[in-house]
Order: structure tokens, then sequence, then C-alpha cells
């Protein structure tokens, strides 16, 4: 079986090969994964991910999808991950039912990587498991897949029919999207996280401003911003419309995905002989001096005010000062786009020693159980059961209006997730503003949306 | 084969949660999903529809989350067609695996009003309106999607490709 044939677990090699201009990060890795040289946009090519992804949502089409194609076998049992996180715990009897069909799956098949229930929510936990590193390709059958970008991998989102192809193939067909290079230049201020950074990119350019196309994230600002900083702004690249949003790799990706490998015994990260020392091959998939990109945005963050989505699209982004006067009724901080440590520590600074408004629903969700760990021994769940927030399991629950915190007619949430399309968390007349678990966290004690050093 | 219906005009942006809301994820069964189609945008609009009908949108149609529940739901409530100035990636490829027929123009999107009939000759890209008499050129699809829209979808593609390599 030629086309299913399993793809090894060698790291993929980055040729050193220059013909006429040079490519972006993503041309090199859709390249390497393509058994090519090179790349152009536009260009439609078939690829071999280095991993699948799959949930509670997606999972159970794609399941029955797969038997339909007459497939037996998943195409590599490493390869293929299925996390069950979005109606977990199951929030009904419906939803009991999709995780049985996704258990049952991943146990015919002999899935190494099957997550249950409350492990946490698959854009936090795959990274956090060191599934993934610079240079690869993952496909997952969830559009904030894009996460995965901020590890300088090219990660994409697609639906359960394509994920169960891939899931039978080994390959799947992608076209080369073209690269709009962002530039966050100057030095931000203490309240101002990857989340503002990213609402202000896509408030300049919309939520089609860069369909079908990779997002590179670059400069000054996202140098210093840490790993979960990015992960934030590569999740949301997908509400510019964009098939991934991407950083290239550095020392700081580097150290941190030693960090996480240690933790959990994995050892040293190795390329193979061809490719040299691992340090050395993230700086060749770096993009190259003469690459072409589609555009180059530039922006000065130095002076900029955090940042907020007001309803009904992403792109409607306000700087936190025009907002003061908004009556609040509900806080969500949590989701794959806040639900690391950072951004519990950013909330529990704000949050220490103060109380929640008795009008506000503060709702904290970390965003897997090694979060909630981290925070629990730093003492940060602490004070947010004191501070009156109700603290879940790891779910993406509220985010989608899944189950957990239904927002009721005429409310008003502030949400530290992704989207605030109408009915998105709950009744049609509902509305959902996103900022960073800073505002959120001062917008639960101020009953308002605050700036927080009003709090 | 040609589709030929009426048109439902909506704008920019019609995301996901609007074509099927996040509460109805659990359900698999494209029939249920059918009924609550649109419900987002207009609460009526699967008793409203017959089966043939076109939806007609303006930019970036399906933006938003990977729910293959979004097709589905149209496909099953009779949308015979989705022609939009611009798709959404994940939408347009969910559609195209599905079966569901997508077409992009910006042209026939500003030129058609509510309940105008549209017929449409997917194998020449022709969207006409019979209306008003006026014709557009739907954007060409790359090869390698006609492959997959020729076979009937993913499915029928995947499952040829594995029998081919069985062989």
């Amino acid at each position: 079986m030629n086309c299913a044939r399993p793809f090894l677990g060698r790291v993929t090699k980055f040729r050193g090969v220059r013909s006429q201009m040079g490519m972006t990060i993503t041309e090199k890795i859709l390249a390497a994964h393509a058994g090519r040289d090179k790349v152009c946009p536009g260009e439609i090519v078939e690829v071999r991910p280095d991993l699948l992804m799959t949930n509670d949502i997606s999972g159970p089409i794609a399941v029955d999808v797969f038997k339909s194609m007459g497939a037996a076998r998943v195409f590599d049992r490493e390869k293929v991950v299925i996390i069950l996180d979005h109606f977990t715990p199951n929030k009904d009897v419906k939803a009991a039912k999709s995780s049985s069909k996704m258990r049952e799956f991943a146990r015919s098949q002999g899935l190494v990587h099957f997550y249950d229930a409350g492990f946490g929510i698959e854009h936090v936990v795959l990274p956090e498991l060191g599934l993934i590193k610079p240079g690869d390709l993952v496909i997952g059958a969830d559009s904030h897949t894009v996460t995965y970008g901020a590890l300088g991998a090219f990660a994409t989102g697609v639906g359960s029919t394509d994920l169960a192809g891939a899931m039978a193939l080994g390959q799947i067909w992608l076209k080369v999207p073209e690269t709009i290079r962002f530039e966050f230049k100057g030095k931000p201020n203490r309240w101002i996280g990857g989340k503002d950074l990213i609402l202000l990119a896509i408030g300049r350019i919309g939520v089609s401003g860069a369909l079908y196309c990779a997002m590179e994230f670059g400069g000054e600002a996202i140098a210093s911003l840490g790993m979960d900083g990015r992960f934030t702004m590569c999740n949301m690249a997908i509400e510019a419309g964009a098939k991934a949003g991407i950083v290239e790799p550095d020392e700081k990706n580097l150290e941190w995905l030693k960090e996480i490998r240690a933790r959990r015994g994995m050892g040293e990260i190795s390329g193979n002989e061809a490719d040299g020392p691992w340090n050395e091959t993230i700086v060749r998939l770096r993009s190259d001096g003469d690459c072409n990109y589609k555009s180059i945005i530039t922006f000065d963050v130095s002076e900029l005010e955090p940042q907020v989505a007001v309803p009904h699209l992403p792109s409607n982004v306000r700087p936190v000062s025009e907002l003061k006067d908004v009556k609040i009724h509900q806080v969500v901080i949590g989701s794959c786009t806040n639900g690391r440590i950072s951004d519990l520590r950013a909330a529990a600074e704000i949050l220490k020693g103060k109380k929640v408004s008795k009008w506000v629903r503060t709702l904290v969700i970390p965003g897997s159980q090694a979060v909630y760990k981290q925070a629990l021994e730093e003492g940060l769940i602490d004070v947010f059961v004191d501070s009156g927030a109700i603290v879940s399991a790891p779910t993406c629950g509220p985010c989608f209006g899944g189950h957990m915190g239904a927002l009721d007619e005429g409310e008003r949430c502030v949400s530290t997730t992704n989207r605030n399309f109408v009915g998105r968390m709950g009744h049609e007349k509902s509305e959902v503003y996103l900022s960073g678990p800073y505002v959120a966290a001062a917008s639960a004690i101020a009953g308002r949306i605050a700036h927080p050093e009003e709090v | 084969m040609e589709v030929r219906g009426r048109a439902w005009k909506f704008g920019d942006n019609i995301d996901t949660d609007l074509i099927i809301p996040g509460q109805y994820l659990t359900v698999q069964d494209p029939k249920e999903l059918g009924k609550h189609c649109m419900e987002g945008a207009d609460r009526d609009f699967a008793s409203k529809v017959k089966s043939g009908d076109i939806l007609v949108a303006g930019q970036n149609f399906g933006c938003g989350s990977s729910r293959e529940h979004a097709p589905l739901a149209l496909k099953s409530c009779g949308v015979g067609a989705v022609i939009a100035s611009s798709f959404a990636r994940i939408f347009f490829r969910n559609a195209v695996n599905i079966g569901l027929l997508v077409l992009e123009s910006e042209e026939a999107y500003r030129k058609t009003k509510p309940q105008d009939e549209l017929l449409i000759q997917p194998e020449l890209g022709v969207i006409k309106n019979l209306t008003t008499g006026e014709e557009f050129k739907a954007a060409p699809y790359p090869p390698l999607v006609a492959g997959i829209i020729q076979a009937g979808g993913l499915v029928p593609y995947v499952r040829m490709r594995l029998q081919s390599s069985e062989k």
C-alpha cells in the first residue's frame, strides 16, 4: 500500500537548496512534507502530515466517514490523536454517545494518543505533551489547530471528512498559501499580552483579511513574548481567515520544548545526521531574507492599550478605555486561546485579595490538568476561589455555547476566548466581548469593562 | 447536473455559528441538523427553503469553526448550492468533500435579488439568473478539487485511491 505507507518517526529533512527566490517558513515546511525542494504560493501539493488530531465534535463524523471510505486501519496509530474536550465532562446523553464512539475507535485502532474527558483542551494539551516540534506539519479537525504555529510548525484546521481521508491515506492536499508578515515593533507595557497584539492585527485587516494566507508574526514584541502569548496569537489567526499562524522558531521556543520534553522524560530532540544539530535546523527553517511576502504589515505597540473585540466580530476591536460604560454579567477566563499558566497568573495578579462583583459570574477554566496542577502549586486556585470565582475542570465548554455558562437574552460576557459571533455563548441576543486575562479579571471585579489599573 | 431554485440572500461573514449553533454539535444525523439550518441568521429558514434552492452570500461565507455540521445542515435541508463572493477555506473544503455545490462569484452576489430564480450549470461554471436574464461565470476549481467534485466527494475519491493502492 504505497499511499498509506506509515510515515516513520524520522525527523523531516529541510533541504538547504536555494533556487530563484527564497521561501517563507511556511513554504519550507510544506515543501519538505511534499518531498519537494521548493513550492510556490497557489500550488496544490499533497503532503504527509506528522500528526493528525480530532475531538468529540469532529471525531464522531470522521469515524463514520472513515468506515464508509472502506478504510480498516489508520495510517499510523502513533500519529492520530483523539482528545475529548468540547462537551466533556459529558454534558448529556448525546455528548456521552459521541465520547463513547471516540473511545471505542481509539481502542479498536490501538491509538497511542487517546486523551479522555478532563485531560484538557486539545490545543493546550498537544504542545505540552511535547508532540509538536518546529518544522512539523499538523492537521487537526478543529479550526484552532493553527495554535501550533507558535512552535514554528505548520498547522491547519480541516473538517471531519478531510481528517478521515488523512487518517486513511496518511496524506492530504493543501494549497500553498501566500504569507503576510506582521511586524510588531516596540516594547509594549506590562498589561499587553499576545491577545492584545492579535486583536490589534485582526482589527486592522478584518475577519477575511488573511483569507487563505499564512500569518507570520515577528519583530521585537514577538521576540520578547513568552510561548504562551505566541500560542494565543497563532490560535486566533483563523479569526482573520488565515490558513495558518506561525512564529519562526528561536531560542525561547527551543528552551520551552526542552523543558517540556525533560519534564516528560522524552529526551533531547535530535535531528538526523544530514540535518546536523537541532539548533541549526531551526535556523534553516526561518524565512529567507529574499522570500516573497504578499505584504508586510507593521505595528508600533509601545503605546498600545489593552484591546477588546466588541460584538459580533473578532475584528470589531477597540481600546479598553473606550468601553468603560459597558456593564457585564459574566466573565470567562480560559480556553485554547488564554487557558495557559501565564494567563491564570495574569488573572490571579489582578484578583489577589479582591472580590469579584456579586453581579458577575466569573468562570476560571484551566486549559489542561497540567495547567490546573501548576496553578494549584502556585496558589492561584486559592486566589480564584477566595475572590468568588468558579473554578472548573478543563473543557472547551462555554467558549462555543457547548455547556456551562450559557448567557441569557441581553446578558454580556467578557471572555478570554476567540469568537464573539451572534449567539456564540448562548442566547442570540447575548453579547461576548473578547479580551486578554488582565482586562477580564479587572472587569469581573468592576462589574463593567475595566482597565487593570482601575482595580 | 443542473441546479435550479430560488435565491436566499445573506450578507458578508456568515459564520458557522449562524449556520448551525454550537449547541447542536452533539448531533450527527444530517436530517436533525437540517432542521436547525441557518437558525442563527433566520429562525424559519429550514421551513421556508425548498429543495434545490440556492443560498447567495457575500464575503467569507462559512467563517469560524471547522464543523462539518454546517455544510451537512445546508445540504440536508435542501440547499442545492451556495454561491458566495468568497468562502472561508475550511467550509469550502468541507462542502466539496460532502458533495455540496459551492461556487465563487462576486458578480452573482451583487446582482442577485432575494427570490430570483437561478440556474447553475456546474460543469460549465455558469450561473444564470432566469429572473433578470443575466449570466455569471464562477471561479474555476483547481484540477484536484474538480476531481474530488467529479468523484462525488472525498469519500468515493479516497475509496478509489485505497482500492487502487491495494492492487
